[in-house]
Parts: structure tokens; sequence; C-alpha cells
């Protein structure tokens, strides 16, 4: 091996990591219990967070990057990756989760945003980033900026799932009308969408995203995560679905079964048997406009 | 006569493994890859993938389909790749992980620390005339190599590609990047 040739934090290796995630679930956790108990249950990675989002709304005021201390805490207890999420546009607090040796970052709209003109410029990072998407521009605008994931936004903390598959719904429809155009309607639906033309055209000879594309925001119980796996998502990230549940262990398990068999009804009726009550969650109809999260950052 | 490749799907960068046969495949007439997700899913193939992931998550999810023992005896070639290359081993450092037993060699899970320390590096790999380029993330290597197990290629943290008998493994990602040639030269040390 020639030494002089190591390279780090090279789009292959980024994303590549993201690759490495497909199929799998991403849950949320807040101590090295809830960390340990998400690596027995089958989860690829852990979100490390001070709340999950469901507590991150009841408790109002400035949402802000984890104690550090807490996020480590979390990093020595588990051998699966960890995650941390930055504020939008604070790169700083993605400076101090990269070098605290989180595997990811997700700059994320369920912390209050830092900065409301621009996104983190990724591409000087070493750590890959996951970012929030509501539809192809948006998710695309975040792959130019240097993200090698993206998840759908949903609504976070609601525990309801409609929002989540409004945003997948439009990401995969937005892909599949890109077919059959030609070099000058994709550039001019590149327009419209406010993308880069390189990457819808990319896109459309995929036929997919260009990075792994997961789905977060609002997935409570093993058919909601399913669901999502159907409409296209490559995973799934599980916020306060899993720790707000009656029987996190359980529910815990269910949801990794589901994912891993998300086109099989008869195993997703099976692991859905008497897992108690799900979070009670919340009608994403009746938030009033500041209590919604997805619409920070565009 | 086809050649009948299987991927492991039930986690991990299963679409690329899949790409990366495929296209080695290509213009071979009767050959195709499909994803294994139960055990007859592997009757009458005569190679599988074992993809990267996360290693605790797929050997989980083989005790729950029921997959050890099928894997465990398949009888055809195995390309294993960083996680792969844990579950393919028969001794590794994480009680979580019950491997497959395919390869003797001792693995150790996780060699190169976070995710930021993952790197790309130019490897010689005995049996290429050039360097190859590797791509780590997360990456395990192997620590010590039983008898019949060929070391291809080392690196100062430990062993990263290995061939015994018909399957191989390798720390890195041969599916990412589009470098073929390990794929050729497992298919034709099958005889396919």
């Amino acid at each position: 091996m020639k030494l002089e040739e190591l390279r780090f934090g090279t789009e292959l290796i980024k994303r590549g990591f993201a690759s490495m995630q497909k199929g799998g679930v991403i849950m949320d956790v807040v101590n090295a219990e809830q960390a340990q108990l998400a690596e027995e249950a089958g989860a690829v990675a852990v979100m490390a967070l001070e709340r999950v989002p469901a507590d991150i709304r009841t408790a109002g005021g400035v949402a802000r990057m984890a104690d550090p201390q807490k996020i480590v805490e979390i990093i020595d207890a588990v051998s699966i990756p960890v995650m941390g999420k930055a504020r939008i546009g604070h790169f700083v607090e993605a400076q101090i989760l990269e070098a605290l040796g989180v595997d990811m970052v997700d700059e994320s709209e369920v912390l209050t945003p830092a900065d409301e003109q621009f996104h983190i410029d990724k591409t000087g990072f070493g750590v890959p980033f996951v970012c929030g998407a509501r539809n192809l521009g948006e998710a695309l605008r975040r792959v130019n900026e240097g993200a090698a994931m993206i998840r759908t936004k949903g609504e976070a903390g609601t525990g309801n799932v409609v929002e989540a598959v409004r945003h997948m719904r439009a990401i995969m429809g937005g892909i599949r009308a890109l077919k059959g155009m030609d070099s000058q309607e994709l550039i001019d639906r590149a327009r419209e969408i406010e993308a880069p033309a390189e990457l819808v055209i990319e896109c459309a000879n995929l036929g997919r995203l260009p990075v792994v594309n997961f789905s977060a925001g609002g997935i409570a119980t093993p058919a909601d995560a399913a669901l999502m796996m159907q409409l296209g998502a490559d995973g799934v990230f599980v916020g306060s679905g899993i720790f707000k549940s009656t029987d996190p262990e359980t529910t815990a398990r269910a949801i990794v079964e589901a994912v891993n068999h998300y086109d099989d009804p008869k195993v997703i009726a099976e692991v859905s048997k008497g897992l108690g009550e799900a979070m009670k969650g919340l009608d994403v109809h009746l938030l009033r406009q500041e209590e919604v999260l997805q619409t920070r950052g565009r | 006569m086809g050649v009948k490749v299987g991927v492991l799907a039930l986690q991990g960068d299963v679409a690329e493994h899949i790409a990366a046969f495929r296209e080695s495949l290509a213009g071979r007439p009767g050959s195709f890859v499909v994803p294994v997700r139960q055990a007859r899913d592997l009757a009458d193939l005569d190679a599988l993938a074992i993809p990267g992931g996360e290693s605790t998550t797929i050997s989980r999810l083989i005790g729950k389909n029921g997959l050890h023992e099928p894997l465990a005896e398949f009888g055809g070639g195995v390309f294993a790749t960083c996680a792969g290359m844990v579950l393919a081993a028969d001794r590794v450092d994480d009680p979580r992980v019950r491997t497959l037993n395919l390869i003797p060699m001792h693995v150790a899970r996780n060699a190169f620390g976070r995710q930021v320390d993952s790197r790309e590096a130019f490897l010689d790999v005995a049996g290429l005339a050039d360097p190859f380029r590797a791509v780590f993330i997360r990456a395990p290597v192997a620590t010590e190599v039983g008898p019949g197990t060929e070391v291809l290629a080392r690196i100062p943290e430990g062993i990263v590609a290995v061939r015994s008998g018909r399957h191989m493994a390798f720390a890195f990602h041969p599916e990412l990047g589009g470098d073929l040639r390990l794929h050729r030269m497992f298919l034709k040390g099958l005889g396919l």
C-alpha cells in the first residue's frame, strides 16, 4: 500500500457509508442504555440526541446540538455507527460532532436553524452528512452542497406518517416524471425545481436519487416503516416512535423485521401483534405555523 | 453455460453487489444475479456475495430468517466484503456476531476507528498486475488466518484480502468504484 496515496472523506467513502445503511433502521436514542437496546434490536445505527423530537416539541425554546458528553457516552456504548444532529447552517456544531467521532452528521430541521439562508457547505467535511428534503428540488440542492444521504423530512415528533408519505411520493414522483424528457426539457425542469441541471440529468439516467434516500419524520409502527419501504425508501429513521411506545424493546425489534420483510404482509402482521400502545401522536393539521418543523430550510 | 450468482439481501449494499456481478457477467448468455432472502433462493447457485452493511444487524437477520445452516453449508463460492468478511470468518471479536465458519480466520470489527478514519488506498493484491483502488468503510481486518487461507493483501492494520478454497473475502468494497478485476478473479477461481 502506498501511504502517500491514502485518501480520507472522498465522495465514494461518504456515499459508500450511506450505502451500508440500506435496508436498515436508524433509531433515535438519548442515553447509553437506549443505544444498547437499539443495537440489540438490530438497528444499523443510532442517532444520539439530548431529547427525542416529541420532547423537543414539548420543551420549546431553542433546540441545539446535544451535549458532547452525552454523545461520547453513546459512542462508547455501541459498536454500530453513531450519528448526531447539528442545526441547519451551524457548521461549528458540525465541526464539533466530527471532532467527537460521530460517523454521520444530520443537518436537521428538528433543531432550531442557525442560518435561514445557507445550509452547511458539506463538501469541506470528512464526515458524511444526511439532510432532510420534502421534494426532488430540495433533495438535489442538499446533494449539491455535499450531502451523502437524503431523508424525507416528514413531520418529526408527531407519530403521524402522513408528511413522510407526502415527501416520499413527491421525491419518487418527481424522479418518475423525468422519464422520457429530452435534455432541454430536463434543463427546463431543473430551473423550475431550482436544482442543478447535471443532478437532474443524473436522476433521470439512474431512475433514482444519486445518493441513498431514507424516510423519516412520523414513523411509529412496523406498518408505517413497511409503507415507507414500499413507497421506495432505502431504509427508515425512527425517532420518537420507539422510546415513546409502551414497549420500546419489542417495538424496536418489530420495526427492524418489518423493514427486512417490507413486502411480506404475513410477517408484518405477525410482528405487529400485541405491541401495546404506539406513541399517541399529533394531527399535523392542528399544528400552529411556528410548530411546523419541515418548513425549516429549503 | 450461464453463471448463477446470488447476493444475500438482508441489509447493506445489496444493489451495488448485484450491479457489479451483472456487469462482470455481461454478455454471458444464461447468466443471472438474484437477491437471496430465504434458504430456497440458494438452490442451484454457483456463487453467493455477502455484502457490506452492519454485521450485527445482518447476523441477527440471518438467525431470524433461518439462514445460518443453509449459508454455512452453501456448496458454491462465497464473495464476502466488509461485514460479509466478518460473517464468513470462523472467529470474531464480538459475541453478538455468529460467524458462518466459511473461512479459517480471526476477524476484528471496526479495525480503523470512526467513519472519519475510513479511507481509500491503492492496494497491491496478489494476482493483480496493478494496484487496486480499495475503499475501506468502517472496515474490519483479519488478525490471523488458519491453515489453507491465503493472504492476498495486507496493510499495517492487518490482513484485508484472503482466499480460502472457493471463497474470497475483502475488508474493502470491490463492488464500489467500478473496478471488476477481483470479481473476475473470483469467477475464474471457480472455473466459471
